[in-house]
């Protein structure tokens, strides 16, 4: 098989393409170049390519340097901003395997001639009995990366491989030492690539749009306080507030752009039966009934019921109340599924919270 | 997409650089071997590379048309660019000027100084009344006038006569502001002693014109001021410190020599290769543009600019590879990825269009099989794209 092996210049990556090679497949390299402005690995993010065109050499594979800065702005980085600013909590890594990753590779990838692409993700893409494919969780819990998998439909994932699924974290490491990767050693990364670890958040969308002051109230309306920018705040949230008075430990319940409010107040007001999700992407089949919910990428995950709404959104109605989930962000719907090798819990479906 | 190493290949990137001609390499290999002398010295070794290298400028000053003390040899074009643009260190007073699609190596040092840049018209070539009106802008504060005589991407020849005439008029004085040319692209194919006799700073690389890399030279008329850009032991009349770099300064005299030489024929038979392969894929790929209309702006014979509807370059090239054609879209970046085109922008090509470019160009070592290979596999790889949607 030929496959398009997406290289970050990360360790998992670059054993992703080695376990391909060592399968048998026909392997390819390349590095997706998508952000061209300040990060924490340099302009251009120079370093990470050299970093993977150095390990496809080690590997003895083509390399390439595909240019996706253009649908990474549209895709990732525009909306990014534009959630911020409506009062939403994004998560850019979702979007970038949605439209990039797995769009916008996955169709070169085909018009190129490779019959698969390959990334680094800590997940599995496994097939039910039923002849579904789904992403499935990494072998190494800690690391499992299938929640950001989530938009990655059945017919989608028949030309994804995840080499590195069914390693744990140390038996990659182990492995690109073993092959004297000079990946082998380098840390994981863990930020939003396009936001330097230095600057910040705030740094970052300031440079694109006007970020507002806000004024932090109770529950009662009364100010307690005030933020340099609402547009950073998440509901949920506890630190970075600094409020005057009072007593006991407050949480951000709700973020109002419009008027700049942001509303706190103690944990148990942040609690929710259920939460209305948008946009759900089914892996397979709409699901109805008792899943699993994980609503952050390490979060864990929560006995729900999922109904479908007429109007093609889907509620999340919680066994036991839960923290409200900040708006935007991903949540995932778990479920077992039968495979040959027994019942995998899989990603059924997925979608951002409303 | 392993192109096996014995299936047909052709470069059809010889913009980018080109092979090293037999003869240059031959006339480098003694510096790589006994005659290994540091021409700053004053020993037999040193003595002899001194010869070398004078001599060697003699030959370069005779194909360039100007006095050998006005040659500067430098690590390349780059060098030699941001030489001309800053006028050494500390850099000229004044604000630089640049047309809008110049090479990085010319765009980045004007940028970095504040300088301006000027429009160029759909062909590429620089907008004369544009350039005016920005001198007359910035009144006696324009330091240097830099526009290259050919266009890296699209092979676009500017004329520096009219180009140094509208700077005279602006400051007739003597010696006024300089005139800057890169030429890099157009020094294989052009007789520089008449295309750039009019700027006053030229800048040439000797890997363009199947030389070895790393070496080129400015040349400074008598009357354009420089300060050195790198200070050291004072070599190249203080203009330029730095050991020089002997064995690739008498390749470069070498290459440009055998360019000047072939260049009439050289001429005729690239753009005889080059106008086939036009005229071949116009009838064979619909929706291709050539990025500058056959008759539209005198090109360099050697440079086939299109833009593909519908095709984006990245794909294109990795197809085209696997069939053994290597070409490039724009310039690239230090990453490899291919970079949206600055020049085309300034020409106004849409960007819809632009993300199809292709720059197919040729050389002295071009055949006409390398077209026929083109011919087959741009169209193929034009077709698979499409075919899916």
């Amino acid at each position: 098989m030929r496959v398009l092996a997406a290289l970050s210049g990360g360790v998992d990556s670059s054993v992703a393409a080695a376990l391909l090679l060592e399968e048998g497949h026909d392997v390819v390299g390349v590095t997706m170049k998508l952000w061209g402005g300040e990060s924490d690995t340099g302009c251009c993010a120079v370093s990470d390519v050299e970093d993977a065109r150095r390990a496809a050499a080690q590997l003895g594979v083509e390399h390439h340097v595909f240019n996706f800065g253009e649908e990474f702005e549209r895709h990732v980085v525009d909306p990014y901003v534009a959630d911020h600013l409506a009062g939403r909590t994004p998560n850019p890594c979702v979007e970038c395997n949605r439209h990039l990753k797995f769009d916008a590779l996955l169709r070169r990838a085909e018009v190129l001639g490779f019959d698969a692409v390959a990334t680094g993700h800590h997940a599995r893409v496994v097939t039910s009995t039923d002849g579904h494919r789904y992403v499935a969780r990494g072998a190494d819990s800690a690391k499992d990366q299938s929640y950001v998998l989530h938009p990655l439909r059945s017919e989608q994932l028949e030309r994804v491989r995840l080499p590195v699924g069914r390693h744990t974290k140390a038996e990659v490491r182990r492995i690109a030492a073993e092959l004297g990767l000079r990946t082998a050693a380098k840390p994981d990364s863990q930020d939003v690539c396009f936001v330097t670890r230095s600057a910040g958040r705030g740094a970052f969308l300031a440079q694109r749009a006007e970020l507002r002051p806000g004024v932090v109230v109770d529950e009662e309306g009364r100010v307690l306080g005030d933020v340099e920018a609402v547009e950073l705040v998440t509901i949920g949230q506890r630190r970075g507030l600094e409020l005057a008075g009072g007593s006991g430990r407050r949480f951000v319940l709700d973020v109002d752009v419009d008027t700049a409010t942001v509303t706190v107040g103690p944990p148990e007001r942040l609690l929710r039966d259920e939460v209305r999700v948008d946009g759900v992407v089914w892996a397979g089949e709409p699901v109805e009934g008792r899943v699993r919910a994980q609503t952050s990428a390490h979060g864990e995950p929560a006995a729900a019921d999922v109904r479908l709404d007429a109007d093609g959104t889907v509620t999340v109605r919680w066994e036991e109340p839960r923290r409200r989930v900040a708006p935007g962000q991903s949540v995932v719907l778990y479920r077992d599924v039968a495979t040959e090798d027994g019942p995998v819990e899989v990603v059924v479906g997925g979608g951002l919270a409303r | 997409m392993t192109t096996s190493p014995t299936a047909p290949v052709a470069d059809l990137d010889h913009a980018a650089t080109t092979a090293l001609r037999p003869e240059v390499a031959e006339a480098m290999a003694p510096f790589g071997a006994d005659r290994y002398g540091n021409p700053s010295g004053t020993h037999r070794l040193a003595r002899d590379a001194v010869r070398a290298v004078d001599e060697a400028r003699e030959r370069v000053a005779a194909v360039l048309g100007c006095e050998p003390g006005e040659v500067v040899f430098t690590s390349g074009g780059t060098e030699a660019d941001n030489h001309a643009v800053t006028g050494g260190m500390p850099p000229r007073d004044g604000v630089p000027v640049c047309s809008a699609v110049e090479h990085h190596a010319v765009l980045e040092p004007v940028e970095a100084l504040g300088g301006r840049t000027v429009r160029v018209d759909p062909t590429g070539r620089v907008d004369l009344d544009h350039l005016a009106s920005v001198l007359d802008e910035l009144g006696s504060s324009a330091s240097v006038v830099s526009v290259m005589l050919a266009n890296n991407e699209t092979g676009v020849v500017n004329d520096l006569d009219a180009v140094a005439e509208v700077v005279r008029a602006h400051e007739p004085e003597v010696p006024g502001v300089p005139v800057h040319t890169d030429a890099v692209q157009a020094a294989a194919w052009l007789d520089l002693a008449v295309a750039a006799r009019a700027a006053d700073l030229v800048a040439v690389s000797a890997h363009k014109l199947g030389g070895p890399k790393g070496v080129g030279a400015l040349v400074a008329r008598r009357h354009a001021h420089l300060r050195p850009l790198l200070l050291g032991g004072g070599q190249e009349r203080g203009r330029r410190s730095g050991t020089l770099n002997v064995a690739g300064i008498v390749g470069f005299a070498a290459a440009l020599e055998a360019a000047a030489a072939e260049r009439e024929e050289a001429t005729d038979r690239v753009a005889k290769l080059r106008d086939r392969l036009a005229e071949g894929l116009a009838a064979t790929v619909p929706g291709l543009v050539r990025t500058v209309p056959d008759g539209a702006a005198p090109v360099l014979p050697s440079v086939l600019h299109v833009c593909i509807e519908g095709v984006e370059s990245e794909t294109l090239l990795f197809l085209l590879e696997s069939d053994g054609v290597m070409a490039s879209a724009a310039a690239s970046c230090a990453s490899g990825a291919q970079e949206p085109s600055h020049v085309l922008a300034a020409m106004g090509v849409p960007t819809g269009l632009a993300r199809g470019s292709l720059r197919l160009s040729l050389g002295w070592s071009s055949t006409e099989r390398d077209v026929d290979l083109a011919l087959r596999a741009v169209p193929a790889a034009v077709e698979r794209v499409r075919s899916f949607g």
